[in-house]
């Protein structure tokens, strides 16, 4: 106990301790030299990358990820682009800027999440300096880019990018700059040489701290408190200026006596403080600077970083993990040598009593004469929360409850809390788990968010056991554990099970996630695992089918492509009608019109068939798709004309395409009528004259052929005429027209009808190489050899040219 | 046999080990179900099952009768039924219907449903919904592969085409990765990796979390390489009429299951034969890979070789005669039977194929690989649909002016779309629908680009949906980008150049030297320069999704050149034709190696097409 004072040290009117958290885990070969190391407030996790100077393409940094105490979480190559800062958000998510101002977002276990980027313009000017910050309205990225602009996102998690105007004068990258938030926006504070400016959405605004030494020519490191109420401003000549963020006060100024530009500087400042501090690091020094002229200084053996914190300032280096705080005032009162304080008092009177020394009963009755018992009990349980070592803890509880029973209307509840918080608080500062949280981040950070931190580290296990202990309700507690740990757990069967096995776990994750809460499961979660075993999608959408509303699960559905379009299938086969409210429900009328058409060709009644037509041309239109709308009406009057002529003329014509039915109508000889639809339905000329040209060819009507053939200019040519013919065996009509035919087409037509010699003419006639070729090769050479000489001749004169 | 003139061509593994190992699991499964039991068999698995244990072995395990399954009412009085299906829906929805019909007959039964190649959890949660789960057994038939022939392996799912890439049902992808991890685990590891195409991308994902699950065998190697190409990615090739002989053969008889059935018009008997078609058929094997205007000439000159053997019997002594017969005679007469097969077919199909018609088909192909006067060539699909010459080849054509001229112009493509459904019908808007979502047939769009619209739509949300975004947009601008391809791969020779088909200089053969097709030209490139350096332009044009592995156990000494080495194995997910599995052989031959083809299914033009119409469902 006697210790207890013993890392204490004064500065003005209060004390500063540093106290050891951990001995790092870890085992890096050079410490943090050369590393870009990143570490996450409230005791959160360190990124680190090694060697991320060294620029060569092919070298590929490991990217490392520990838990404060130096645990490994994660650990993989680092295969993206050149890394210019790295930065943990709210949520324990890492964020990597590359220098073309991608960022790229992890989860603390090393998993990839998304990437997003900066803008355009940061990519082309590449990223000078970043800093990542934090605010009430989530973790923000600050960018100053080659071309000295700034870009800034308040949320990385609704990006909005905003450009900071220009800082007037500015040659080169500022001396040093550092992100405010006030008045509901985030700022940016930029020192070139002794000028200061705060940029905002619209304006650059030129800026002096009061009283600000005038020996100083250039500001070269500034920091903001956690809260971002203060600032402090370290000039060239060494001076510490302190002051309110807003530059309205200032609270001190401190001489350091150094004029090495430091490597990190931080506040180092708690809730009700009696002074402001900062804490300056250079190599192999600490320097705590205050109010008063005098500074603790701390010798460093090893690379280090600070990380500040709500009330204090973690110091990390290659082999230790400390905390650098002022000591709390009930801390102090009580421990502070020869001190008097009730609390003091009190934990003397319990010492006594457990050496059954009556000096207990002296001890007690000075307290109690002051009446300043219940003020003494209170301070013990307050200085107990501020106690790292569990020893003290219980040392200052064991007073605490001692004083307690001398009074008779003391309420209990901040003795039962901060023992339970303690509890917790101990655990999760555990090597193994390594999140060494204060009582004070604690209250700040609230017990949902531990909940969380310890959930992203897949602690389950230890969240469910601090849920059941702190009595958290169950619905923000024991069952949201469950749930994330079943979503976890349905990742890892993904990988571990064959497909087989994992369907009966599924049941299981799914009862559990049932009997708590009826969210429905975070699918998206799961997709990015298990893209190839759609089954176990699928499993998870028959599961939920039942489960939710339909409104609920189509809801689900439509965030999730690979389930949608599983159950779609299913859909088809199984529930035309739900796929019908699928489609209704995204205003898919393009989809909808299909549908309607495709259960049109179902239906045996054509009332009914030409009702789901009708349907399909209002989504068409509302689909303003005018093409298929048209279509499909015409096809409900085809309908209702085929109908007509079923009814009047006993043809079978009903389904039909309109192609087919003005077939079949001419094979009948209902000419007028297939007449009407050539008119009616817009039938290209050239499809009429094939049809009409099959279908008498068909019934042999040479007669009625020549005529139509006389009846205007053929649209087809007249080579069809003569093939047709052909086809039907009829050379003497082919014969006909073969005179008919086109210059181009008359060697074919000549051919066609066999009439090689014709066919000779023709093509020497045409001077036409390969059309002579193609005669030739029709000639037989023993008959028609003179034909082949005359032939062979035209082909040499045509090859000639 | 055509592959031992490749001098130095590596040995093949022998993939009948796959046939017996399915055939003992069925075996196996069948015994699950003691004594004389009824057999149903899905349609399409009764010649792929004919292939692994034919009548006499089902007979031997206690299998009484064979039915098709026809999803109609059975007639069966034996008390137990077995179900041997693919994980079909539909089927297990009959299946159900049928036990609850037993049921309200007051009928007891046993009833086992072996699905293959897996189960389904919807199969099971339709047993489940209809109340039979109780009453069936359930069981797989891990029957993924089935080898057609020395180097075609086929796992025989042609539905795998429409549901992956048309309807984006992933389910078959597990089923590639397993069939991959089936090779693996009977024939050695993989040194390397690549693929292209989004299923390609996740077949390998899940082959190889199967890889990481089972334990790590340490086997020398029987294949160097694998390459997974998605069909979506070369939709050019498949569209093309074949003219290499086995792949005319499919496209006009239609080879199912490496067995063609010729009718009474090419047998010249009255009835029709069905022929196995693989490098057991001596002759066959010759011609398979032939552009067919030389198969013609090769056959009768093997016919005058024959008639030369079958005369040396001519001035023999007894002797020598008894040695002619029992030694010669027997393959002289099998020799004779296949010829005279294989003559006829290729009669018919010279009747078919140097028709006026045909060669105006293949000179508008060419015409649009080509993209050359193409306005002649829209009047010809034009003439084409108005004439009702066939409803497949008027879409096929569309598709090809559509891919090769990246989408139609919208004054063409509403002409030519309201023709060809005046033609076929207007349950086609359907199909249509589908091919504008495959990208096989699309209208251009006129005025904003889609880069100009995504960025609009950016600056509206937020970030992660634009990611959502892009991704929706990327695969609605699946471009096919073919003429440009085509330029950078040289997939089109010059025009005007003799091309010789009796000595084919490159791939291009297979279409009369009109085109390389693009599938086999990527892997040709990619095995080349060992990855896709070199080819960040092409991958661009083809939508990215590439990816290049080196596998876990290759052991770096052993890559010196064994056989093993030189074997490659190529996965085309969603079916691949006989020309290419033709070209790939002759790129084989030059390269001095060989290519192992495993598909989904083979396919053709018309199958492709089929898969995609809409009035079936």
């Amino acid at each position: 106990m006697a210790f207890v004072t013993a890392n204490w040290n004064p500065l003005g009117d209060a004390f500063y301790r540093k106290i050891e958290l951990y001995e790092m885990g870890w085992n890096l070969k050079d410490g943090l030299r050369d590393c870009l190391v990143a570490a996450a407030p409230y005791g959160g996790p360190i990124a680190l990358l090694k060697a991320h100077n060294r620029c060569s393409p092919s070298a590929r940094p490991q990217l490392e990820i520990f838990s404060s105490s130096g645990l490994p979480l994660a650990s993989f190559p680092w295969k993206s682009g050149v890394v210019k800062q790295l930065g943990w958000t709210v949520s324990d998510d890492l964020l990597c800027v590359q220098e073309d101002g991608t960022v790229l977002v992890y989860d603390l276990l090393g998993g990839f999440k998304r990437h997003f980027s900066m803008g355009n313009e940061v990519s082309q000017s590449q990223v000078l300096e970043t800093k990542i910050f934090h605010s009430p309205y989530g973790t923000g990225v600050a960018i100053l880019t080659g071309a000295l602009r700034f870009t800034l996102a308040t949320n990385i998690d609704d990006i909005k990018l905003r450009r900071l105007p220009e800082v007037p004068g500015l040659q080169g990258a500022p001396s040093c700059w550092a992100v405010l938030t006030q008045d509901r926006q985030s700022k940016v504070l930029v020192a070139n040489g002794s000028h200061l400016f705060v940029l905002d959405n619209t304006a650059c605004t030129p800026v002096t701290p009061p009283g600000l030494s005038p020996q100083a020519s250039s500001i070269v490191h500034m920091c903001v408190s956690f809260s971002y109420k203060y600032l402090a401003l370290l000039t060239d000549s060494g001076h510490v200026w302190m002051g309110t963020s807003n530059l309205k006060e200032k609270l001190s100024e401190v001489d350091t006596k150094i004029k090495a530009p430091p490597k990190q500087m931080a506040w180092c400042r708690r809730p009700k403080s009696q002074q402001p501090s900062a804490v300056v690091m250079w190599d192999g020094l600490l320097l705590v600077v205050g109010e008063c002229k005098e500074t603790i200084q701390y010798h460093l053996d090893d690379d280090s970083i600070l990380v500040p914190e709500l009330d204090g300032v973690r110091i990390i280096s290659g082999t230790h993990h400390e905390l650098l705080q002022e000591v709390p005032g009930a801390c102090e009162e009580i421990f502070k040598i020869a001190s008097m304080a009730p609390g003091a008092l009190l934990l003397e009177a319990h010492k006594e009593y457990e050496k059954e020394s009556q000096k207990a009963d002296e001890y007690l009755r000075e307290i109690k004469e002051q009446s300043l018992l219940s003020e003494a009990v209170r301070q013990c349980v307050e200085a107990a929360g501020h106690e790292h070592e569990p020893e003290t803890q219980k040392t200052l509880l064991r007073a605490a409850s001692f004083g307690k029973c001398f009074l008779s209307n003391f309420p209990p509840e901040q003795f039962v809390s901060m023992c339970r918080d303690l509890r917790v608080l101990n655990a999760v500062r555990d090597y193994t788990v390594g999140i060494p949280l204060s009582h004070t981040q604690f209250k700040q950070m609230t017990i949902q968010v531990l909940i969380d931190r310890l959930v992203y580290r897949k602690l389950y296990p230890l969240a469910i056991e601090v849920c059941r202990y702190l009595k958290t309700p169950e619905y923000q507690g024991v069952s949201r554990v469950l749930k994330y740990w079943a979503c976890y757990k349905v990742c890892v069967c993904v990988y571990l099970f064959t497909p087989l096995l994992y369907s009966n776990i599924l049941y299981f994750v799914l009862f559990l996630q049932l009997l708590f809460n009826k969210v429905a499961l975070n699918l998206s979660k799961l997709t990015p695992y298990c893209m190839p075993s759609c089954m176990l999608v699928y499993t998870v959408v028959m599961y939920l089918k039942n489960e939710l509303n339909r409104g609920d699960f189509f809801m689900m559905l439509r965030n999730q492509p690979v389930a949608l379009s599983l159950y779609k299938q299913f859909c088809k086969h199984q529930e035309q009608d739900t796929l019908k409210d699928l489609f209704n429900q995204d205003d898919d009328h393009e989809e909808l019109g299909n549908f309607y058409v495709k259960a049109s060709y179902k239906e045996q009644r054509l009332e009914a068939r030409i009702a789901h037509l009708q349907s399909a041309v209002d989504e068409y239109y509302k689909a303003k798709n005018e093409f298929s709308a048209k279509t499909t009406e015409d096809e409900m009057r085809l309908l209702r004309f085929q109908r007509k002529l079923e009814e009047e003329k006993g043809e079978q014509l009903v389904g039909f395409s309109l192609h087919d039915t003005m077939t079949t109508l001419l094979s009948v000889g209902l000419h007028k009528h297939a007449e009407q639809l050539y008119k009616d339905f817009r039938v290209p000329d050239k499809r009429f004259w094939w049809l009409r040209l099959k279908a008498l060819a068909e019934k042999e009507d040479w007669e009625e052929l020549e005529k139509f053939s006389k009846s205007k200019k053929s649209p087809i040519g007249y080579l069809p005429f003569v093939e047709v013919c052909i086809k039907h065996h009829n050379k003497y009509e082919a014969r006909k027209y073969v005179s008919k035919v086109t210059l181009e087409q008359k060697v074919k037509a000549h051919l066609a009808v066999g009439d090689v010699e014709g066919a000779a003419e023709a093509a020497i006639e045409r001077r036409n190489e390969s059309e002579i070729g193609t005669v030739l090769s029709r000639c037989s050479a023993t008959t028609d050899h003179l034909l082949v000489e005359r032939l062979n001749r035209a082909k040499a004169t045509v090859a000639k040219k | 046999m055509a592959h031992t003139e490749w001098r130095d061509a590596p040995e093949l593994p022998d993939f009948s080990l796959l046939k017996r190992l399915a055939r003992d699991q069925l075996i196996f499964l069948l015994e699950q179900l003691p004594g004389k039991k009824d057999l149903f068999i899905d349609a399409d698995l009764m010649s792929p099952l004919d292939r692994i244990a034919n009548v006499t072995i089902l007979k031997q395990h206690e299998v009484d009768k064979l039915y098709k399954v026809e999803l109609k009412p059975i007639v069966s009085s034996s008390d137990q039924l077995c179900f041997l299906i693919r994980p079909r829906i539909q089927t297990v929805k009959w299946i159900s219907d049928l036990v609850n019909a037993d049921k309200v007959a007051g009928r007891f039964r046993r009833y086992k449903i072996i699905f293959t190649p897996q189960k389904f959890y919807a199969c099971e949660t339709v047993l489940e919904e209809q109340g039979v789960y109780g009453d069936v057994t359930t069981d797989e038939w891990n029957f993924y592969i089935l080898p057609l022939d020395d180097d075609i392996l086929s796992l025989e799912l042609p539905e795998f085409f429409r549901d992956n890439f048309l309807e984006g049902d992933q389910r078959w992808v597990t089923t590639a990765g397993s069939a991959l991890h089936l090779l693996q685990s009977v024939y050695g590891s993989f040194s390397k990796v690549y693929g292209i195409g989004r299923c390609a991308k996740m077949v390998y994902e899940s082959w190889r979390e199967l890889m990481e699950e089972g334990e790590q065998r340490t086997r020398q190697p029987e294949f160097a390489k694998v390459f997974l190409v998605d069909r979506d990615v070369d939709f050019v090739t498949p569209l093309c009429s074949q003219v290499v002989y086995e792949g005319l053969v499919d496209d006009l008889f239609r080879i199912k299951c490496g067995t063609v059935e010729l009718g009474p018009d090419v047998t010249s008997s009255d009835k029709s034969i069905k022929v196995m078609l693989n490098s057991q058929d001596k002759v066959f094997s010759e011609i398979r890979n032939e552009h067919f205007s030389n198969v013609f000439g090769f056959l009768s000159q093997k016919a005058k070789n024959l008639q030369t053997a079958y005369d040396k019997r001519r001035g023999m002594d007894i002797q020598q005669m008894k040695a002619f017969v029992s030694d010669e005679l027997k393959g002289l007469k099998q020799e004779h039977r296949l010829l005279s097969l294989h003559i006829g077919a290729s009669e018919s199909m010279m009747k078919k194929k140097t028709k006026q018609d045909f060669q105006e088909l293949l000179k508008t192909e060419h015409s649009l690989l080509e993209g050359f006067e193409i306005r002649e060539c829209i009047t010809y699909i034009e003439e084409h649909i108005n004439r009702q010459v066939s409803m497949i080849d008027s879409l096929r054509l569309l598709c090809l002016l559509s891919i090769t001229e990246n989408g139609l112009l919208s004054k063409d493509y509403r002409s030519l779309k309201a023709q060809y459904l005046q033609s076929y019908g207007i349950k086609h808007l359907l199909t249509f629908a589908n091919l504008r979502q495959l990208g096989l047939l699309e209208e251009q769009q006129a005025g904003e680009t889609l880069t100009v619209m995504e960025s609009k739509v950016g600056k509206l949300v937020n970030d992660k949906t634009v990611g959502k975004l892009t991704d929706a947009f990327s695969s609605l601008a699946k471009k096919s980008n073919f003429r440009a391809l085509s330029k950078r791969l040289a997939l089109v020779p010059k025009s005007g150049e003799e091309y010789d088909l009796r000595v084919p200089r490159d791939m291009a053969y297979v279409f009369s030297g009109a085109y390389i097709p693009l599938s086999c030209k990527l892997i040709e490139q990619v095995l080349e320069r060992d990855g896709w350096t070199g080819l960040e332009e092409v991958t661009r044009m083809l939508n990215g999704q590439e990816f290049a592995v080196t596998g876990g156990s290759s052991s770096s000494e052993a890559r010196n050149k064994t056989d093993a080495q030189r074997i490659v194995l190529v996965m085309f997910l969603g079916g691949c034709t006989f020309s290419e599995i033709s070209a790939l052989r002759f790129l084989g031959k030059e390269r001095g190696c060989r290519f192992v083809v495993v598909t989904t299914a083979i396919t053709n033009s018309a199958r492709l097409l089929e898969a995609l119409l809409d009035n079936h469902a």
